[in-house]
């Protein structure tokens, strides 16, 4: 299968089998006008399956956002039809306005207009906690 | 940026056992403090109802020689008109030199320290914490044992919404050789995020049980806690639970002698009345301890020392 090489713009590569339509979504790359290349179930030597998103345009993507979706995502900057850079991302300390209390009892469930803001508490298990009242959320991938 | 107190573990050990040592001094010598915050102007902002703390917090300025402002429900301030936390705190902030805040909803306080520029002292928000009902806590253990290490307390009720609970046991989980029993229905045991931080992840000793009267004559020290109608959805689930534990001088008859029975209060129940006159009862005396810590607070955090 061909898939023409970018000139300008991001690969996101190591993406876990099957999540690519997931964070398709969630980065809202639907809004935007140009190439995007979404390729399912690749070969990977140390993943068995991966997928892969090929954007064409020089997106400042929020790698905050794309650490606590998935960290072992590797996002590789194309510039002149050349990477420049390779990016390994972590699980972010703090996440603002990307995930949302759910609790009932939460001053950001009833006063919307502050920012949300959680703290990772736990690595090894992914867990974050809202700052505000300290509810755990569960990952969402 | 002021120094705020939302969580208990905003202060270190040193700093709570210097507030302590304070407050030791205040109950010794108070007219040395009588106008240590004079002309400073404490707000106290209860957007929920309270009779000790509210009170206790105005006394407590009163008796450092400065005045207070404020209100003591939501209905009385612009929240009904639908103003935000942030909003009313801006407001205020213009008016006061500290505030004291409770409030319903979970991280109000910390909502509220985002936009002011004097200290906020949280007074209670819902469910989640209530850092000076636990200086109060640990001042009357100070005053009743000596010592704020090696002892065995009991925690018995509603563990699972009493913030007073969650807040005490994460401030004496960072003092040595102190062994936690967590008595409760099975409904509303403790948290388990809060065991996982407090206990778990220090390693310190607990056991859960639904069983008062088994594990009394362990204890050192026994905190009542109240089961509370309004954190209930569901008013069914609290007439099952609210008469969980009631404790009465029967009891009491294999308690220790020495044995120190701490309650936040208000009581409903699940302290009859007749313990009142035990000597080991000491919940009349946290009341008045309530006044002297938040006496010592106020200073620290307006950084006035006498």
């Amino acid at each position: 299968m061909n898939i023409d090489s970018i000139q300008n713009g991001v690969v996101l590569d190591h993406i876990q089998a099957g999540k690519s339509m997931d964070i398709y979504k969630y980065l809202h790359l639907d809004e935007l006008d140009c190439q995007v290349a979404i390729i399912k179930n690749a070969r990977s030597e140390h993943m068995g399956r991966k997928d892969i998103i090929k954007i064409d345009y020089p997106l400042d993507l929020d790698l905050d956002v794309l650490g606590y979706i998935d960290s072992n995502i590797t996002v590789n900057i194309i510039r002149d039809g050349k990477r420049v850079e390779k990016k390994h991302l972590e699980l972010p300390h703090k996440l603002v306005n990307v995930i949302h209390c759910k609790n009932p009892r939460c001053i950001t469930v009833s006063e919307s207009q502050l920012d949300a803001i959680f703290l990772l508490s736990d690595p090894a298990k992914h867990t974050y906690r809202c700052a505000y009242c300290e509810t755990a959320i569960d990952k969402k991938f | 940026m002021p120094r705020n107190l939302i969580d208990i573990v905003d202060l270190s050990v040193e700093e709570i056992n210097e507030l302590i040592a304070t407050a030791e001094d205040i109950i010794a010598n108070p007219a040395k403090y009588q106008d240590a915050c004079a002309h400073k102007q404490l707000a106290t902002l209860f957007f929920e109802p309270s009779t000790r703390t509210r009170l206790s917090f105005e006394s407590a300025m009163l008796g450092l020689g400065g005045s207070v402002l404020g209100f003591s429900s939501a209905s009385s301030s612009s929240t009904a008109k639908g103003e935000t936390v942030g909003d009313t705190i801006h407001t205020v902030s213009c008016y006061a030199d500290i505030i004291a805040m409770r409030h319903p909803k979970e991280g109000a306080p910390l909502a509220a320290a985002q936009v002011a520029d004097v200290p906020i002292i949280n007074a209670g928000d819902g469910g989640h914490n209530h850092p000076t009902q636990t200086l109060t806590d640990l001042l009357t253990i100070h005053r009743e044992k000596g010592r704020l290490d090696n002892f065995t307390i009991g925690f018995c009720g509603d563990l699972k919404f009493g913030r007073t609970v969650h807040s005490l046991v994460n401030a004496l989980s960072r003092y040595s050789n102190i062994n936690f029993v967590l008595i409760s229905p099975l409904e509303l045991k403790l948290p388990r995020y809060v065991k996982e931080e407090a206990l778990k992840k220090k390693g310190i000793p607990y056991t859960q049980t639904t069983d008062l009267e088994s594990v009394i004559p362990q204890l050192d020290i026994l905190y009542m806690t109240r089961v509370q109608k309004e954190r209930f959805f569901n008013e069914e689930d609290y007439l099952r639970l609210k008469d969980s534990y009631v404790l009465t001088p029967e009891k009491l008859v294999n308690a220790k002698s020495d044995l120190s029975i701490l309650h936040p209060l208000p009581r409903v129940n699940e302290i009859s009345v007749a313990v009142d006159k035990d000597p080991r009862a000491a919940y009349w005396r946290q009341v008045k301890n309530g006044k002297f810590i938040r006496m010592a607070l106020i200073m620290k955090l307006l950084g006035i020392e006498v």
